[in-house]
């Protein structure tokens, strides 16, 4: 037995002949198919580098910051797109993460298992509701409700800031915003309740043995040990609203502008590809098309970096699932 | 001493409520969606609407038959190329994948998931439509099986890793060398879970408009073939519901109602073969 057991150093193969089996077929197979995965992105980021070249060649970096756009004179610019896009975003993540943090609390902290397993699902169903499907709502829902109600009344309070100024159409940067915070309020709620749920049970019963109200115990010991996980399903979100088109494009109104008042129309890089593409005449049109293409890509995968690394470093400190 | 308590519960009752209150409104607006398309859509779903061609507005009577069947050809097409591409790539990185390369693959799977569906849009444009000079039912599916790929791939992964540890060295114990491990055990065990990932990545897949808006483009007509423009109900809705006409509206609600009807059973189906507390990828 002791000199059997010491010819089985590892490294030694019994049978070489074996390796050159399915084992090796099997993993080549399997190895070309995650290398497509690769290939496909990189052909991607080519594409759209090679396609965007009239435009990248005309205009250069001043194609980011002019804030013309107009076909007839072949003039291009994408900074009321890039507005657009950010502040459509930014106003969907102010209303979106106070609702969804505060709903991944409840989930966590306060509902029974039961409830909580069930309103997880409903959330997880809410997500896969397609984008048109939130546009169609909008467009015959919101935007009359915008328009006749909601804005005046916003108006008639606010009216003197600029940003709540100006004629009320119904659709715009504040409606876009508000269908967006709807779209992205799904994942913020089931990121941060994993990330909350990651927070070891010691953190709770210390700060409860110590006197605190569980409000207290929730605000002060488990929220600031969940922080990059929450903060990671923000950026989640935000890389989600950014790159979100057929609702936005439904209800933005369309007017390649900047404007402070968020009850005007405007455009999103997303929507004015959408709207455009097809009806694109020319070179330099199509290419600084697809050039917009190009900004969103880079602010969206900059964005998800951002965002898996936030993700990553929480589940990996808080590895005591509760 | 008591005021500050009695102020300490006070914030205490406040903000746990408005958490509860958070909560409950969220998930309400899954019902106030399911709501407004029913009312809306119902009356307007009839037979004619799966059996008939569109017709101009002013017209009774028109449906949308050729837009489900072409939905169904290019979301197939789609499914037929990335499930397999996002399966074995999944096996790769569950079972092959070394330290450096398997990470990379991770990590620009979750970057092409995190690509803006327009984006990949015009990526099958410059490589279907533009060579090909005209539009396409295939550059549609290539554009959607793009966003299948990595959402498969990860899901086979994760379900794969959470097969157990014993399984597999109880068939290697046997003699059984990997790929048969993997083909016979491991993936049979994982089965269940890597079923429900496809299901909702072909969902997911199913209710995009915005990769098909210049691939796949339109049709008022039936298509004869996946070399030709081809209507889907995604892009059909979006058509609808942007136009000017009051019938046309009603279409949009009605093809709405559908795709909604579709996404969510495939959906609940899915998450209901899953065993309860297995956490869905993203």
């Amino acid at each position: 037995m002791a000199t059997s057991s010491a010819t089985l150093t590892p490294g030694t193969t019994i049978a070489p002949k074996r390796r050159f089996g399915g084992d090796e077929v099997a993993y080549f197979i399997t190895l070309i198919f995650a290398t497509v995965i690769l290939l496909v992105t990189v052909a991607i980021v080519w594409q759209l580098w090679l396609h965007s070249s009239p435009a990248r060649e005309k205009f250069g970096f001043s194609f980011l910051a002019s804030k013309l756009w107009n076909p007839v004179t072949d003039q291009f610019g994408a900074w009321p797109f890039i507005y657009g896009t950010l502040v459509t975003s930014v106003l969907a993540l102010l209303i979106s993460v106070p609702l969804g943090v505060g709903a991944a609390i409840y989930l966590s902290e306060l509902a029974t298992a039961k409830l909580s397993n069930a309103l997880t699902f409903l959330v997880e169903l809410l997500a896969a509701v397609p984008s048109v499907i939130y546009g169609l709502l909008a467009i015959f829902t919101l935007v009359p409700l915008m328009r006749d109600y909601v804005g005046p009344a916003v108006q008639n309070v606010l009216g003197f800031l600029p940003l709540f100024s100006g004629h009320i159409f119904g659709v715009g940067y504040l409606t876009a915003g508000m269908v967006l915070a709807i779209m992205t309020f799904p994942f913020i709620i089931s990121v941060s309740r994993e990330a909350l749920m990651a927070v070891p049970r010691e953190q709770r019963e210390a700060a409860l043995a110590l006197g605190a109200t569980q409000w207290e115990s929730t605000f002060n010991a488990v929220l600031p040990f969940a922080k990059l996980g929450i903060m990671g399903s923000v950026f989640l979100a935000l890389a989600r609203a950014l790159g979100e088109t057929m609702a936005v494009t439904m209800v933005i109104g369309n007017d390649p502008a900047i404007h402070t008042s968020l009850f005007a129309p405007g455009y999103t890089i997303a929507a004015v590809i959408a709207n455009e593409f097809t009806e694109a005449t020319g070179n330099t049109y199509l290419s600084a098309l697809v050039e917009l293409g190009l900004v969103l890509f880079a602010l969206t995968i900059v964005i998800n970096g951002v965002a898996q690394l936030m993700i990553v470093l929480t589940t990996k400190k808080g590895s005591a699932k509760a | 001493m008591t005021a500050r308590n009695a102020r300490r519960k006070g914030v205490n009752i406040f903000m746990l409520g408005l958490c509860a209150a958070c909560a409950f409104v969220t998930v309400s607006t899954l019902f106030v969606i399911l709501g407004f398309l029913l009312y809306n859509g119902a009356t307007s779903v009839s037979l004619n609407f799966f059996t008939k061609l569109p017709l101009p507005p002013g017209q009774d009577g028109g449906g949308m038959a050729n837009a489900i069947v072409g939905s169904a050809q290019i979301v197939i097409m789609a499914t037929l190329i990335g499930l397999p591409i996002g399966f074995f790539a999944g096996i790769y990185l569950a079972e092959y994948g070394g330290k450096t390369f398997a990470f990379m693959v991770r990590y620009v799977a979750d970057l092409l998931n995190g690509i803006p569906s327009i984006v990949i849009g015009i990526f099958a444009w410059t490589v279907i439509v533009v060579p090909a000079h005209h539009f396409s039912a295939l550059a549609g599916s290539m554009a959607l099986s793009l966003m299948l790929i990595p959402i498969t791939a990860r899901s086979t992964e994760q379900f794969l890793l959470e097969v157990p540890r014993a399984m597999r060295e109880g068939s290697l114990a046997l003699g059984a060398n990997k790929w048969r491990t993997i083909a016979k055990v491991i993936v049979p065990a994982a089965r269940k879970g890597i079923m429900t990932g496809m299901i909702l990545g072909v969902a997911r897949i199913s209710g995009e408009a915005a990769p098909l808006l210049f691939t796949s483009l339109n049709n008022q007509y039936w298509s004869t073939g996946l070399s030709e423009p081809t209507a889907s109900l995604p892009v059909m809705i979006f058509l609808r519901a942007t136009s000017a006409y009051e019938d046309w509206h009603r279409q949009a609600w009605a093809a709405g109602l559908v795709l909604l009807a579709l996404v969510l059973l495939a959906n609940i189906a899915a998450r209901m073969v899953i065993s309860r507390g297995a956490s869905l990828p993203r």
